[in-house]
């Protein structure tokens, strides 16, 4: 295979990393609303835990992204 | 028709040919050299210069002249204030005011930052690593020699969670080195990534914007004032995120193990 080939497949594998990150993100949410629509005093406490595992899932996505990049640089 | 379409095509295929990097390229204004220590003026550095004299002049003219009914300034002030008073008080406890300045500066810094590289034609420093990870690496060896100034050698203890058996230290410790060593990584990354990819979004989106023309380019420039809303919210969390887990850490050399009962 073409090295520059190569290069893009593994850009577009890097991304498919995002899957499991929408996988996170989705029942990091889905949970927080469950939770609160049985507590509803607890949305302030829940929220901040909340906010803090979206940032670490998302950080996860971009990591692939970082990964992406880096082969761009690397393909020259 | 096909003659309409083709200059945007090109145009199209030229902004696919160079790097969706391209615009965090920095380039020297005013090349200086301090002992082969390259300290020259470029954008980031004039954009930082303007978010430091910003957040300055307007939080100085908000303390300035206090009234007892807040004006608008102010009110904005006092919130922001007691937002970060909030996030201390919620992960390190009472002790941890002592390290309200760095987290307010920090904090106010990264959300101007933020938010001003959204306006169009300045420049987002927060999508420097280098910029990230001098704060990650701040921040981590802040709270390193905070945990060994207060704790000494048992410091050493937070690679050993609570209520670990025997048994399992030889597979925990490496674990927690790991753990801990990745923190100032992930923090670092975390914004660098979440700016620069949010820019590339936008840029990627104005560039199918342009080369669609009139008469389907609308949709990904209806897509672009979308994601410019998406993109103000993104820059507050992470601002904020950098703040809590900038506490988190602090707290965690402040209250080994949280036995304290703040840590609840």
């Amino acid at each position: 295979m073409d090295s520059a080939a190569a290069a893009l497949l593994g850009m577009g594998l890097a991304a498919a990393g995002f899957a499991g990150a929408g996988v996170g993100i989705g029942y990091i949410f889905g949970k927080m609303i469950e939770a609160v629509a049985r507590q509803p005093e607890a949305e302030a406490r829940v929220g901040k835990y909340m906010w803090i595992g979206f940032a670490l899932v998302e950080a996860i996505a971009l990591y692939g992204l970082v990964i992406a990049f880096i082969i761009m640089g690397l393909r020259k | 028709m096909a003659e309409d379409i083709t200059p945007f095509k090109r145009k199209y295929e030229s902004a696919m040919e160079e790097s969706p990097l391209h615009p965090f390229e920095l380039h020297n204004w005013i090349p200086i050299s301090l002992g082969g220590l390259d300290i020259s003026i470029n954008k980031a550095v004039v954009i930082m210069w303007v978010v430091v004299s910003l957040v300055a002049v307007l939080m100085v003219m908000a303390g300035s002249a206090r009234k007892l009914v807040p004006g608008k300034l102010q009110s904005m002030a006092e919130i922001m204030v007691d937002f970060i008073r909030g996030i201390i008080m919620d992960t390190m406890g009472k002790e941890g005011m002592r390290f309200f300045p760095l987290i307010a500066t920090l904090f106010l810094f990264i959300l101007f930052c933020n938010l001003i590289g959204l306006i169009p034609g300045s420049y987002t420093v927060t999508s420097q690593i280098v910029v990230t990870a001098v704060f990650a690496c701040l921040v981590y060896g802040l709270s390193l020699v905070m945990g060994f100034l207060l704790h000494g050698v048992k410091f050493l203890g937070i690679l050993v969670p609570p209520g670990t058996p025997a048994w399992l230290l030889p597979l925990m410790i490496p674990i927690e080195l790991i753990s801990q060593l990745a923190r100032p990584i992930s923090l670092a990354v975390r914004l660098f990534a979440n700016m620069t990819a949010g820019h590339v979004i936008l840029g990627v989106l104005f560039g199918l914007a342009i080369s669609g023309g009139l008469l389907i380019g609308w949709l990904p420039f209806a897509f672009t004032i979308a994601m410019n809303g998406l993109e103000v919210g993104i820059a507050f969390i992470q601002a904020y995120i950098f703040t809590v887990l900038t506490c988190v850490y602090l707290g965690d050399a402040f209250h080994l193990h949280g036995h304290d009962e703040h840590a609840h």
